[in-house]
């Protein structure tokens, strides 16, 4: 009986020692949805379907502000560099939105 | 989120019940918050304690200003830099392998337990910096990352040396560069993969450099790049490729995308230009300049009259190691020592601490500077250039005497 009880016990401390090593060999994480969200206005869907492809759009609202120079320049940086599929109406109509919800004005 | 601030209200809270100096201090630093920094939520991502946040995804993480008065930096409280997405959520150790290739004489597939017996483990406490801490702070302001101060931080780290894998697999003649390449993936096919590399010549005559799988005595958190990244003391973290999975020897040099146009500096010794202007001819961004901080009290805490106050801090630098700490209360005028901790090698922060007794009541500021092993120290005047890298002007803090 004892030497049951023993026999138990070690591959009880067996199995859990299995199990911490398992645990410590495989790493999961979960990560937290966006955070934030883009002003509404006449542009803003667009921009949200275009920018959130590659990230998400707090990346937008921490820039400085700018004008239209600005924003055209960082949308086409996108587009050129990144390889956004973003046709060209489209990209108008982020910049537009850009400029005026983030414009230098505001 | 919200419930994380209604716990810090009650911590507050406790403050005022329980003393009274604990509430005056917890209410004056949160009174005086960092314009940069506010209306930036903490938040809490997977094995990470509240950091500030600066973006969702990919995730970048700044470590509150509080974490530096002391040498190393927690690694939940380690700050976190992502370029692309997806990041990797989940490794398992039985399939990583970490990839050695290119222009060698045998490719190499190393599972932990290579890295971790067939190569002898190294120590080495160093700083990890964003190339862009602090961008924030330019003026004329400059696109990109938007970090305050908390880019950075230290630790103890211990891993193979890179020179070591390498001569493992058997550099060629006529290798010029290695490239290093993470478990992060671009979105879209269109996105440069970040990819950064090192000179090869540079390397094999750098001990230094590891391949890291234990930070402050643990396996790193997965957004600090489990299970192994790169270590390159005294260089800017864009090299510090994180949950690394191809080591590639080229014989050619490398020039993608994260090594040129990105992360480049105007190719001058001060790496800056005029403000607003252009560099002539860059070059890729490397050693680290020299810095300093006060990071107790914080700017903008209420202290009293006639009685001294202990201020305490870090410096760093790239690769020399610090000399000297001062700090100056008239402006910049005169200057007093400080009494440096513990030396963690050259590559750690140092930690620095001071008694400082406030002649009168009002409004004072505390400035606080560092020379490396060399001389080099910081400006009074920010410079500047277009990327918004490599700032290390002097820096201060607010005090309210009375």
């Amino acid at each position: 009986m004892r030497t049951l009880a023993r026999a138990l016990l070690v591959g009880a401390v067996l199995l859990s020692h299995a199990v911490v090593a398992a645990a410590a060999d495989t790493v999961t994480i979960t990560l937290p949805p966006d955070h934030g969200a883009l002003p509404p206005g006449p542009g803003m869907e667009v921009t949200q379907k275009a920018c959130q492809t590659c990230h998400s759009t707090d990346y937008i609202a921490m820039q400085p502000r700018g004008g239209e120079a600005q924003w055209r320049a960082v949308v086409t940086k996108m587009i050129k560099v990144f390889g956004a599929p973003i046709p060209d109406d489209d990209a108008r109509a982020i910049v537009e939105y850009l400029a005026r919800e983030y414009g230098p004005s505001r | 989120m919200s419930h994380q601030l209604s716990r810090r209200r009650f911590v507050l809270g406790l403050g005022a019940a329980g003393a009274g100096h604990l509430l005056s201090r917890a209410v004056a630093e949160a009174a005086a918050p960092d314009p940069l920094l506010a209306g930036r939520p903490l938040v809490r991502y997977p094995q990470k304690t509240d950091l500030i946040l600066l973006t969702s995804r990919p995730p970048q993480l700044e470590t509150p200003m509080t974490y530096f008065d002391r040498a190393i930096t927690p690694n939940e409280a380690f700050f976190v830099r992502y370029h692309l997405f997806p990041i990797p959520t989940r490794v398992s150790l039985d399939e990583w392998r970490l990839r050695v290739g290119g222009h060698v004489d045998r490719a190499l597939e190393l599972s932990m337990e290579d890295l971790k017996t067939k190569f002898r483990p190294v120590a080495l406490t160093a700083v990890c910096q964003c190339s862009g801490n602090s961008r924030g702070r330019f003026s004329p302001r400059v696109l990109g990352g938007q970090w305050g101060d908390g880019a950075m931080g230290n630790a103890e780290w211990v891993g193979a040396r890179l020179r070591d894998v390498l001569e493992a697999a058997g550099v060629r003649q006529g290798a010029v560069d290695v490239t290093f390449n993470g478990l992060d993936a671009p979105a879209l096919p269109s996105v440069p993969d970040f990819v950064k590399s090192l000179p090869v010549a540079r390397v094999m005559d750098w001990p230094d450099v590891l391949i890291a799988y234990r930070m402050n005595g643990q396996p790193l958190p997965m957004l600090n790049g489990f299970p192994a990244r790169l270590v390159v003391p005294g260089w800017y973290a864009t090299y510090w490729v994180k949950n690394l999975s191809d080591i590639t020897v080229t014989d050619q040099p490398f020039e993608k995308f994260w090594m040129k146009p990105a992360y480049r500096i105007p190719d001058n010794p001060c790496g800056c230009v005029e403000p607003g202007t252009t560099p002539a001819r860059t070059v890729p961004i490397s050693r680290m300049t020299t810095r300093s901080f006060i990071a107790s009290p914080a700017s903008g805490s209420r202290v009293g009259a006639g009685a001294p106050t202990t201020l305490k801090g870090i410096a760093f630098d790239g690769e020399y190691g610090i000399r000297a700490v001062e700090i100056s209360d008239d402006g910049g005028r005169t200057w007093r020592a400080t009494d440096l901790g513990a030396d963690l090698g050259r590559y750690s922060f140092r930690e620095w601490s001071a008694r400082w007794t406030p002649r009168q009541r009002g409004p004072h500021t505390i400035m606080v500077r560092a020379f490396n092993s060399i001389g080099e120290s910081q400006g009074l005047e920010p410079l500047w250039n277009p990327a918004g890298y490599l700032r290390n002007v002097v820096e201060h803090i607010d005090l309210e005497v009375g």
